[in-house]
């Protein structure tokens, strides 16, 4: 095992390499590009025997993918955003091969208006496609999370393909120290892929996406689908508890941090999370029980782990970092889906959207979401969504309309 | 924990500065996070980049707030708004620059009562390569923080730099070893920043975002040309200057290569150099027939320009 400082790009690589996979078709795209070139230069100098083909769009290279992990190969490959989009189509598509592969989703915000910079919006927007989701909040659990996904989907309980998730900057460009398991430990934990026949090959052919007609047929095949995804649940536990006996590292579906004896618990993925920890133990010097439950697996969702863990608590603020539309938090709506119904459920589950576009969270705002939540487990009435925005960013937006509208303003004035 | 921020423009090294900073603190045993922040990535672009090192686990993220340490490689930097080198900056934040004014100068400048500190370079730091000075204020600022042996600031100039070959890593650790030295009388002036009680944070100051009609909540631009309010030549680390002495008048090789448009013909035929545009890509300089356009460093010619000002 070495410990390193590297970033969660070149961790995602390394989860690749751990890995040894096969085949990487490849296309570039801003802030994940540095993971491709970081295999690239392994190809070029011999380092690592693996394929890799770089694609003219996303959506070739997720059918790439796709079609290569039908072979019974090992996959990976990577991208981000606008990428993860334009590859859509496909995303459905292969998912439904139920050939797995790995990858790696380095989130960032949505046009329109363009950004570069980190928001969920793009992995959400991936939610439905039948590839389980694995969110990370360090650099750690980037390696970590690429080597367990494969473990994941290629469990003959589920054979569905991961994506692993790690945020644009706060992560994909940021070093931390990492230990990186050695490669005879890695290959120990993640054996070969065994697609048990499934596979095929030029002289025996298989017929993948067929045409279905009338409903019955397509109902079975789409609910298979489902119900693979619900069976990683438990596999996805004794993979994390494998994980965990022979690394000392433990990643379980839901991270619960000083959550326990809380009274209030914040609910949010990715790396931003790690800052509500260090909220967390602020307010609890505050004299507030605060805690923190972060969701890692996001599809399958952890239904009743989150009941189980939320059950008597007197509020739970829910943070998203990605809006729908007309509707809101995506995560706050699944909670609130996940805890209707159960006896003894938190009296206040208010939402907060925030860190849209890679927008901040400062502390501040934790401590006053801290405070809304137990004010309205107090007096029963939750506040509406609150988009975390200030007056001086209100200001700021407001200069920006007066320069780009300079025109029209004169206009009206005459 | 730690807090650091480096300022400096794309080309200066100052990226590599803060991983060297971050690797010689992992090295002493720390937990490290370090990343750098740019928009525009181009050469001569202001950009940031923060190290943060703690003996226990590191939870905050993005940019640093409130640093103990600021880290100023062009100081040409430090009047520019948005490249926000004096943001947080409180009475025990240190402030190291490298320039040729005074201490006493930038503390009148600037307003702020943490100690100054200008990083004085032996002539053996060749200055005229940018990225030795990045090296030398990694160097300068490990010996700041005081937690960091002149050993692990080596290995992590290795560790940064090796691809590049022995001679780069030697010439590196030269510059380094030099802003390590520059600082030995200040060795430990930064202390670690303890963190702000939950009590007393105050309010975020929150607002409730209007709905507003799509004329104004579209994101559209409807003025013209608002990239003139952009000033692009804040980007410069040279400045090609014409010598209109040598200058042919030929009146369009140098405009017509301005890839930005930032060179106009004036009434009597002389080429202009708009200063507020250029930035500084030394198309003009290679270019221009009888070599009529110098190129100047940017501090230097800003520096002349003062001079001549005053």
């Amino acid at each position: 095992m070495t410990r390193a400082l590297i970033t969660g790009n070149a961790a995602a690589a390394w989860g690749g390499r751990l890995a040894r996979m096969d085949y990487v078709p490849a296309f570039p795209i801003t802030p994940q590009t540095e993971i491709i070139e970081t295999i690239a230069k392994w190809t070029e100098r011999g380092d690592i025997a693996t394929r890799m083909v770089m694609y003219e769009s996303e959506h070739s290279m997720i059918t790439g993918a796709g079609a290569a992990a039908a072979t019974g190969v090992r996959v990976f490959t990577a991208t981000s955003s606008q990428g993860l989009l334009y590859g859509m189509e496909m995303l459905y598509t292969v998912a439904g091969w139920r050939a797995p592969f790995v990858l790696v989703n380095v989130s960032r915000g949505l046009a329109s208006p363009i950004t570069l910079e980190p928001d969920h919006n793009d992995i959400m927007a991936a939610r439905d496609s039948g590839f389980l989701q694995i969110h990370c909040a360090t650099c750690q659990e980037v390696v970590d999370s690429v080597l367990m996904a494969y473990r994941l989907g290629e469990d003959h309980r589920v054979r569905l393909p991961v994506i692993v998730n790690l945020d644009g900057f706060y992560l994909s460009f940021t070093r931390e120290a990492v230990d990186l398991p050695s490669a005879d430990a890695a290959a120990e934990f993640l054996p070969a892929f065994d697609p048990q026949g499934t596979e095929f090959r030029a002289g025996k052919p298989v017929s993948q996406a067929v045409a279905v007609l009338g409903g019955g047929t397509y109902s079975y095949f789409r609910y298979e689908q489902h119900l693979a995804a619900q069976a990683a649940l438990p596999v996805y536990d004794e993979v994390a508890a494998e994980f965990n006996d022979r690394f000392g590292r433990l990643h379980p579906a839901i991270e619960s941090y000083r959550a326990e004896d809380a009274e209030m618990v914040f609910v949010m993925m990715g790396s931003f999370a790690t800052k509500a920890k260090d909220a967390v133990d602020r307010l609890r010097e505050a004299g507030i029980a605060a805690g923190l439950l972060r969701p890692r697996l996001f599809r399958p969702f952890p239904r009743d782990a989150f009941r189980s863990a939320l059950v008597g608590k007197k509020g739970v603020a829910v943070i998203d970092q990605n809006l729908s539309m007309g509707m809101g938090g995506v995560l706050h709506s699944e909670l609130a889906s996940a805890l209707y119904g159960a006896p003894d459920a938190p009296r206040a589950l208010t939402s907060f959207v925030g860190g849209l576009g890679g927008r901040d969270i400062a502390p501040a705002e934790f401590y006053e979401m801290a405070h809304a939540t137990l004010r309205a487990a107090e007096t029963g009435e939750t506040p509406p969504p609150r988009l975390m925005y200030t007056h001086s960013e209100l200001r700021e937006m407001r200069k920006l309309q007066a320069a780009a509208h300079v025109e029209r303003h004169e206009q009206d004035i005459a | 924990m730690y807090r650091i921020r480096f300022h400096g423009r794309g080309g200066q090294g100052m990226k590599t500065a803060s991983r060297v900073l971050g690797s010689a603190f992992f090295h002493e045993g720390f937990e490290v996070q370090d990343a750098p922040r740019y928009g525009a990535e181009r050469r001569g672009a202001p950009m940031n980049a923060y190290v943060r090192a703690d003996r226990a686990p590191i939870y905050e993220r993005g940019i640093i707030l409130r640093p103990d340490l600021v880290i100023v490689a062009d100081d040409t930097l430090v009047p520019i708004p948005a490249a926000g080198v004096l943001q947080g900056l409180d009475n025990r934040s240190v402030l190291l620059i490298d320039s040729a004014t005074p201490e006493d100068e930038w503390r009148k400048r600037t307003n702020i009562g943490g100690p100054i500190l200008v990083l004085p370079l032996p002539d053996t730091v060749d200055r005229s390569s940018l990225a030795m000075i990045g090296i030398a204020c990694a160097g300068a600022a490990a010996r700041l923080i005081g937690v960091i042996s002149e050993d692990a600031l080596e290995q992590a100039v290795r560790d940064e730099l090796a691809p590049l070959g022995e001679a780069v890593v030697e010439k590196n650790i030269q510059a380094a070893m030099a802003g390590y030295a520059a600082m030995s009388d200040h060795a430990g002036t930064v202390s670690e920043g303890v963190p702000a009680a939950a009590s007393g944070a105050g309010s975020p100051d929150w607002v409730d975002v209007p709905v507003e009609e799509v004329r104004l909540s579209g994101p559209a631009i409807h003025a013209g040309a608002t990239s003139v309010e952009v000033r692009t030549g804040l980007w410069r680390t040279f400045r090609p200057v014409i010598h209109y002495d040598r200058c042919n008048h030929c009146n369009w090789v140098c405009s017509s290569f301005c890839p930005d448009n930032a060179i106009s013909v004036a009434e009597d035929g002389r080429p202009v150099i708009d200063y507020d545009h250029c930035k500084g890509c030394m198309i003009c300089v290679v270019q221009c027939p009888p070599h009529a356009i110098e190129s100047v460093l940017e501090v230097e010619a800003a520096a002349a320009e003062r001079r001549g000002s005053a």
